[in-house]
């Protein structure tokens, strides 16, 4: 097992190199560049000089990838060009707001998609699994702007009853310290700063939840399926076994072996950043951060962001790995 | 069997139906009856698909509600089953009825411990937690031969062998003395050596206990070795019933002679070709249109079929309590000197 973890995380160094590479070459290939977009369009030519020479744009680009190179396996990847802050702080002011969004957008896509799959499997054919198909099939297929637009229109700017953007509303005094807003709430026991988190987490949640949503009803539909018809739930119910225990110990705990990898690799995913849901919720985590930063070629926070959200994607798949070790005790031998 | 004793199981004319939405109903088993005394061993027999696997499972209420239905009668102990509700049967499954399955890897489940698959049955149906249900569960592992219990007990299925996984399969079954034990093709995965071990191990385990055993095969040395009585079955239906030794020495019915036949045997001579039955099981004509195994039978004639006879080939119960349902058998009711010449009309 430590073998294999070690081997995942040497795997990392080439993908974390190649990918900086690319970064690298492909944000500077963009038209335009930062000192256009931090001086306007009607900058003079020696004020853009002035701006790539206070910023070492002017160097050759190999020299400025390998200072580059340097400075982040320090984890130091340069300031802002847009807040003055430094990549890693800012990083760690959004990305807790990302992790929130994502756990509930994973609690609401998990805690609706495991019931409803497998009550469609239960009633395979009937009008709840019919229901479910189709709608999984909407919930997949609808683009999540649009499911972001729709939400936000109809219950924050036309009905009023969630709030449609930020993270929490500015005139409450919230005191953070870590930056997970309703933890931050719970911790300093602000109940209503906690509370006011928590419904900014509500529309862009489920509008981020719905694809994992329809995808978890499917996956789980299907080997709830499968399971029922395998020979061992029907040793548990020869042996007379209560309803609720055939039902959670023989069938789901098998049923949730391929959900949970599903689960893990779409927290993976929307950990990565939800760009678009972000930035309709003007919510302030790593997507929003990323659109902002791209429109204002802030090459630094891009950097930084992506590659940190590269190890982040690989780690978050490892644990996958790792915990369906734990979950099937078949691959745990091995 | 001794008429006085009164039967644990007794089966009268059960009937299951298959219907699929969208295909005409399929007959999988039509008008079996059987019964079983205490500490008897009765063997069901016939090919795949003749039915057997699906009368057991009907006997356990294990067959899905939706598309099956069930006719007739099932009582254990003189309680009828059919129609009992399902709180009902599961507080009879893995008590007083059991069952062993035919593929021990597959029975089992695969993320659940061997000592929790004992110990829940214990805890269903006799009330014991934790160190009380786990010393039973080792107990019971000890009994059914399984080395080193209280090590298996924290494994999984996967760690075990073949031979260890029908033995725990055994051991749950066996977890609360049942009356009515069905072994359903119990040996047809394991090695050879294995299958003599684990019949070894049924038979001694229900000798003694007075456990009626169904033991539901395709194999006839698996009935040679255990059972008291055979009944052998063909397109759902019982064709033959007969004691074990004089179903082996004198079978009747063409399909059993067909069945034995196909068999080698150590006292026919090298290079004796065996005779298989024609056909396959598929082979078959409604039993409202005739014998369904005359298609294959070489002793069938034309008064085997309905439409010349103007009746179902019946099963007749003759002296000695051997049944048959034929109406050209191998060989005639009484033993006579030549017993290959196909026998009078009934």
């Amino acid at each position: 097992m430590l073998r294999f973890i070690v081997r995942r995380l040497l795997q990392l160094v080439p993908i974390l190199l190649g990918l900086s590479v690319l970064l690298f070459a492909w944000l500077r290939a963009l038209p335009g560049g930062p000192a256009q977009a931090a001086l306007g369009e009607r900058a003079t030519p020696e004020r853009v000089a002035a701006y790539n020479e206070a910023f070492g744009l002017n160097e050759n680009i190999v020299v400025q990838y390998l200072k580059f190179l340097g400075r982040a396996v320090q984890l130091d990847f340069g300031t802002s060009a847009r807040t003055g802050q430094s990549v890693t702080s800012e990083f760690l002011l959004r990305f807790p707001g990302t992790i929130e969004l994502t756990l509930f957008a994973m609690a609401f896509a998990i805690g609706l998609g495991v019931p409803l799959g497998y009550l469609a499997a239960k009633r395979h054919g009937g009008f709840v699994d019919n229901a479910s198909v189709i709608g999984s099939l909407l919930g997949v297929t609808i683009p999540v702007f649009f499911l972001a637009y729709l939400l936000r229109l109809l219950f924050a700017v036309e009905l009023g009853w969630l709030p449609g953007s930020g993270r929490q509303d500015v005139r409450i005094d919230a005191t953070h310290i870590t930056n997970f807003y309703v933890l931050d709430g719970l911790l300093t026991r602000e109940w209503d700063a906690a509370w006011d988190a928590v419904t900014h987490l509500v529309l862009p949640g489920i509008a981020l939840g719905t694809i994992p949503l329809a995808i978890i009803v499917r996956i789980t539909r299907a080997a709830v399926l499968d399971v029922v018809n395998e020979d061992y739930v029907r040793t548990a119910n020869a042996k007379g076994l209560s309803v609720t225990t055939v039902r959670n110990r023989h069938v789901v705990r098998n049923a949730l072996l391929p959900v949970s990898t599903t689960i893990g690799l779409q927290t993976g995913l929307l950990l990565s950043g939800a760009v678009l849901t972000e930035t309709v919720f003007a919510f302030g985590g790593v997507g929003s951060a990323l659109r902002q930063a791209i429109s204002d070629r802030d090459y630094a926070l891009l950097q930084g962001f992506i590659l940190i959200l590269a190890v982040v994607y690989v780690l978050v798949n490892l644990l996958v790995d790792v915990s369906y070790g734990l979950l099937d005790p078949r691959v745990r031998a091995r | 069997m001794n008429p006085l004793t009164t039967p644990v199981l007794e089966v009268e004319d059960l009937r299951v139906r298959f219907q699929r939405r969208g295909e005409p109903a399929t007959l999988a088993v039509d008008g079996v009856s059987f019964s079983v005394a205490p500490g008897e061993t009765v063997g069901l027999v016939g090919e795949s698909g003749c039915g057997k696997s699906v009368t057991s499972l009907a006997t356990m209420g294990l067959l899905p509600s939706r598309g099956v239905q069930v006719d007739g009668s099932v009582r254990l102990d003189g309680r009828e089953l059919l129609g009992a509700g399902d709180r009902t049967l599961r507080k009879l499954r893995g008590k007083d009825m059991a069952m062993v399955f035919q593929d021990p890897l597959s029975s089992l489940n695969p993320t659940v411990t061997v000592g929790l698959q004992v110990t829940e049955v214990l805890a269903q149906h006799r009330g014991l937690k934790g160190e009380a249900a786990k010393a039973e569960a080792v107990d019971l592992l000890d009994r059914v031969g399984i080395p080193d219990p209280r090590r298996r007990l924290g494994e999984y299925p996967h760690q075990l062998s073949g031979g260890m996984r029908q033995r725990a399969l055994i051991a749950m079954a066996l977890a609360c003395s049942p009356r009515l034990l069905i072994a359903d093709e119990p040996t047809t995965a394991l090695d050879v050596t294995i299958q003599a071990q684990i019949l070894e191990l049924l038979r001694d385990l229900v000798q003694g206990s007075g456990t009626a055993l169904v033991m539901i095969t395709h194999d006839l040395g698996v009935v040679a070795g255990l059972c008291d009585r055979v009944h052998v079955m063909y397109a759902g239906r019982i064709i033959e019933t007969a004691e074990r030794r004089d179903l082996f020495a004198r079978p009747r019915h063409p399909y059993t002679g067909g069945l034995l036949n196909s068999v080698p045997r150590l006292d026919s001579g090298r290079g004796t070709p065996l005779t298989p039955i024609r056909g396959s099981a598929r082979d078959t004509i409604p039993w409202a249109q005739g014998c369904a195994f005359a298609p294959r039978c070489d002793s069938a004639e034309d008064d085997c079929l309905v439409e010349v006879s103007g009746s179902e080939v019946d099963l007749v119960t003759e002296p000695g309590g051997r049944e048959l349902r034929c109406r050209h058998p191998l060989t005639p009711a009484v033993p006579t000197t030549s017993p290959l010449t196909p026998g009078a009309t009934s």
